[in-house]
This record gives structure tokens, sequence and C-alpha cells, in this order.
């Protein structure tokens, strides 16, 4: 890296910036390593920060060690059916680091990222880089949605984001609303009932899948089926794709569905459409929803069926349907309830606050077909971005290589070729 | 209605498909009003009528001015000259959740024979009429049950079924809040 000492001290030239130490950021290192190319990884906190850091204490992935790898590195205790807590995650990514031999500058949070005539300037704090590539790994889960009605809630009441929160010790005494149904919100409101609060976990749509089935884990029948594979332009509405809520899964050898929980005790509502005083409303519509899911479970164990004709793959499962109330509660009184505990489980989206190019939609998400933002800016690891796998640590290396191989070129093209290339880029790729 | 698939329940999928691909692009046209107006007649009797709306960005109008008689029956002491109010959520949800099923088996390929919706809502009148605070005016509960003939499983129908619930608008108006202002001129 050459750097250019003169009027501004603290700015440095170099190919590539990669944004974010974790597994996609450190895949495209690699990936540009293997290639010679010039570049920085930074990293706002430690390698593997949010595993680290951000990340409720009982967490595991939701995928099986035996397929939880990244390019030329794999999982190599003597447990691969086993799923890595967030620690076993941080340090399976920290050795990775070490293997590929990646230069990360920690504790570099990105101020600001902006084209620079035919290049980038990343701004961190102390410094400045002048680069004419910018790889987005920052992952897709760096802001809790919280709707706005949080704001609304009875002062009695402490919200909480699935970020904030640890375990049901830390909670307050007193009842617990978990809003959401996707993995997150299933495991929260698992864990709070089993530590004997009342709960209510409100549910809109949501995708059920037992852990199992026919003696392989879920992930082996995904997998199988092609669908984890599937690309985002092979979909027929992608936008409806990328929003699919995280299957019910938890990385244990366990089912856990919305009948686990009901019979724990948990209440089911439907989602939390509104706060009026100090009551919280739910949908009407929890038995379509629950319906809706339970039909779509069929459809793929249909198909998981299919695959297994003429196998000796065990027998063929049905679950129960999910069992909804006959008057699910409508209406939730927060104080009169003792609702102490509101936890927000709907989901994330990935922070780019300090991304001051015109790349975003009228509803300020990040536009990109693929993972190409820009000519020269690229995305990772983001839900659905090039194949359902893509948010999955072992969705980076497919995605690494495609992204990886196209900025290799992009890098070695001539100015004018580039130019081109840039128009074409506009026009949609 | 021409198709150029064999199956057809009279919905012209491309265009309610087009249509959804011009709105994505233009959201500005997809914001659309819904009026009704209203008068007294006698009694409990009211006419309604609907005629205008507007949407993709202009004034609409119906072919033709529709009335509605609403009243309450005799058991009311009323003349029960036409439906009851509540009655008439029951037709909006029905006809709404029906035109959504039409919709969604074009677009499936499931051609349809006969789609017969029955609905039951039920309502603790102590309500309305103020005996007992703890029950609420309206309905507390609605049951809709389908009779489909169509060329397709159970499982596809009961799919359906599903997403004409997903997809409608009185579905939701019914199941979630709705802010309602009311003003006098």
């Amino acid at each position: 890296m050459s750097r250019n000492g003169l009027r501004r001290p603290a700015t440095g030239t170099t190919d590539v910036v990669v944004i974010g130490a974790g597994h996609s950021g450190l895949a495209m290192s690699a990936h540009l390593s293997a290639h010679g190319i010039d570049h920085v990884v930074l990293e706002r906190g430690e390698i593997a920060n949010a595993w680290r850091h951000e990340r409720w204490d009982s967490l595991r992935l939701l995928t099986p060690n035996w397929q939880t790898r990244l390019p030329d590195y794999c999982y190599e205790g003597d447990d691969p059916d086993g799923f890595m807590s967030a620690a076993e995650v941080a340090q399976f990514i920290t050795r990775y680091a070490g293997f590929i031999g990646a230069t990360v500058r920690t504790g570099t949070p990105v101020r600001s990222v902006a084209q620079h005539g035919e290049d980038f300037r990343v701004c961190t704090e102390q410094y400045g880089w002048r680069c004419r590539s910018v790889v987005m790994a920052n992952g897709a889960h760096g802001i809790a949605n919280v709707p706005s009605l949080a704001a609304s809630l009875p002062a009695s009441v402490r919200s909480l984001s699935a970020k904030d929160y640890r375990n049901p010790e830390r909670l307050d005494a007193g009842g617990v609303l978990v809003v959401g149904a996707s993995a997150t919100g299933l495991q929260l409101a698992d864990e709070i009932a089993a530590s004997g609060r009342e709960v209510t976990l409100a549910v809109g749509e949501h995708i059920r899948m037992p852990r199992t089935y026919r003696g392989r884990d879920i992930q082996w029948w995904l997998t199988q089926a092609g669908i984890l594979d599937q690309r985002f332009d092979q979909v027929e509405d992608l936008v409806r794709a990328r929003r699919v809520p995280s299957p019910q899964l938890v990385g244990a050898s366990r089912t856990l569905d919305l009948n686990a929980l009901t019979a724990r005790g948990v209440r089911i509502a439907g989602r939390l459409v509104g706060l009026d005083g100090n009551t919280a409303k739910f949908s009407g519509a929890l038995r379509n929803e629950c319906a809706m899911a339970d039909l779509k479970l069929a459809r793929m164990l249909d198909n998981f069926d299919a695959l297994a004709a003429g196998s000796s793959m065990g027998e063929r499962e049905r679950f129960a349907p999910t069992r909804v109330e006959d008057s699910p509660p409508l209406t939730l009184d927060l104080v009169k309830q003792r609702v102490a505990t509101v936890i927000w489980a709907t989901g994330f989206r990935p922070d780019y606050s300090w991304l001051q190019m015109p790349v975003f939609d009228h509803k300020g998400r990040l536009r990109h077909h693929g993972g190409f933002v820009a000519p020269g800016l690229y995305a990772l690891g983001l839900n659905f971005m090039r194949r359902r796998k893509s948010s999955f640590i072992h969705g980076a290396e497919d995605d690494v290589r495609d992204l990886g191989s196209h900025l290799v070129g992009w890098l070695r093209q001539s100015p004018s070729t580039r130019a081109a290339a840039r128009m074409e880029m506009r026009a949609g790729i | 209605m021409k198709m150029t698939t064999p199956v057809d329940n009279g919905v012209n999928v491309e265009a309610l498909l087009g249509a959804r691909q011009a709105l994505t692009d233009a959201p500005e046209a997809a914001q659309f009003k819904w009026r009704a107006t209203c008068s007294w007649v006698r009694g409990t009797h009211s006419r309604s009528s609907v005629e205008k709306f507007f949407g993709l960005g202009t004034e609409q109008s119906h072919k033709t001015e529709f009335k509605y008689d609403a009243d309450h029956p005799a058991i009311f002491a009323s003349e029960d000259m036409g439906a009851t109010p509540v009655e008439y959520v029951l037709v909006g949800l029905a006809s709404c959740l029906t035109a959504g099923i039409a919709a969604v088996a074009q677009n499936r390929n499931i051609q349809l024979r006969s789609v017969k919706a029955t609905l039951e809502a039920g309502m603790d009148l102590q309500g309305i009429l103020g005996i007992d605070s703890d029950v609420r005016n309206g309905f507390s509960g609605i049951k809709v049950v389908f009779d489909i003939d169509a060329d397709a499983t159970r499982e596809e129908i009961n799919a359906l079924v599903a997403q004409s619930q997903r997809r409608s608008a009185v579905f939701d108006i019914v199941t979630n809040p709705t802010n309602v202002t009311v003003e006098v001129r």
C-alpha cells in the first residue's frame, strides 16, 4: 500500500477495502490474496465481532457442524451433527482468519464510504483510503428492527431487541411478550417460558420446519433438494423470497415449533398490530398464518418424500397441525397482566448508515443485483443475495467466488473498458 | 374474456400481474380512495350508494351507481327494508375472499367449477344494548366455510383459501385495527 503523505497524512491508497471481518469479509480477503490483490479489511471491533458481543447466551447455529464451512476450511471436530455456540463460531472464524493469513485492522469502524471520481473514498475515525473497489461484508444483522409502536409502551414495560437480550435471568420479574415467530422469537419464548415466566408470543407469517426428517437433519434435505442453492435470478418473486422469515429452528437435536411452545405453556397470539394505551392488540388472522405454515411444510415434505422414493431413508412422517385455541387472544393488557418486558424478535437489517451513495430504494433498502451494488461496489452475506444460502456461513463460498472473480476482472480492465462496463452495469448487468 | 391458458375462471391474470408490476414502478398510482355515501330514510332504514372512487392518479367511476338498503329485522321493531349493516360486513368479507380464490386459482392454473362460502358471525347483543360493558359491540368471531369444486387436490384447495386470506383487503380490515375518523360537517 502506498501512502500519500503530504496534505492528508492519514490517508492511503489500496485496490480494495473490505468492510467487516466476519466470515464473508475474510473469505473475500482470502480470494483477493490468492489473486495478489492489494486490500485492507476494516473491522469495527474484533474478528467475528457480532458473534462475540451481539448474540444471546444460548444461541447456536441453525446449521449443523458438517455444513459449517468456508473456502478450503471446514469443521474438523468430533461432533459433525452438533451445532456451534456463538463463542465457538467466533473461534471458528478467528481460526479461519489465521488460516488464510488475513491482515485485519480491528477497532476501526467505517465512518463514510463515498464515490470519489472513478474511485471510492473510505473514511474511518483515524484514516482515509482511496480505493478502486469496496466490498461491504458488514453483515445482514447490523440493526435489530423495532417497530415504532415500541416508543408508546407503558412506562412499566421494558422494551428489548433480540440484540440486547442475553438470558431469562437478566429480565425484570414479570411476564414477557415476545413479538415475532421466526427462529429468534421461538427460541427466546422457549427459554423464557422454561425459566418459569408467563410468555405470550405474537405470531405472524412464519416458516415451520422439523429439525430432522426421515432420520436426517432438515438442512441435509434442503441441500439435497437444491433449495439452498436456488439462485436469486431463478425465483419468481425475489422481493418476497428475500423477506421470508428464518425458519423455526433451534441449534439442537429437537424440533421447536408452536406446538412445542404451547405444550410449554406459551400463549400464542396473532401478529402484534397496535397498542391502545396499555393494551397490545393482535391480529385475528392467526389461524390462517398457522394453516399456511402447515400447508407449506406439507408441500416441502412431499418434495423430500419424492427425493427419498425408492431409498431406505426412514419413514414418511407428517406432523400434527399447529394447535390454535378456539379464540386466540386479540388483546393483552400489559399493565394488568404484569408484562414486564416486550422482546422484539422482528428481524434485522444491515447497517449502511455510512454509505453516501444513491444506492437505496424508496424504503431505504440497498438496491443490488446479486450483490452488485454499483460499479466497483459489492455487498456480501445478505438474505438470498445470490442464493438462498447467501446469509449462511456456508453460503459465502459460492458468492465470494462469483463476486470475487468479477471484482478481479474489474480491477484488471483498462479504464476505458471499465467505463463501458460501468454503463452496462447501470443498464442492469 | 379470452385466455391463453386452458384454465378459465374469468380472471385476467396477465392484467393483474401487469398492474402489479406497473404499481411497483409507480407507487403513487397505487394510492386508491374508496367512497360511499349513505342517507337516512326513516327509522333504522338507510340507503347507501357507491359510484366514484380514486385510483391510478385520477378520478374513476363504476359503470353505474350501486345502491344498498340497510335496516334492522322485524324482531328489532324495524321494517326490515334491507340487510343489517353487520351482514354487509359478512358480504364484504365473503365476496373479497371469493374473488381472491378465483384470482389465485387462475394464477395457479386451477379450474374452478363452483365456489360457495357460508358465513356465520356470533354477536352478543348485551354489548350494543349496553347491558354488559365487558361485551364488545361487534362480532365475537366470524366463521367462513367454503365448499369448492375444482380440478385440484384437497391440499391445493386449502392453499388457495389460505392465500386468498393473506391477500384479502376485507380479511385484513376485520382482523386488524383501523383508525376511523368521524366528523360532522
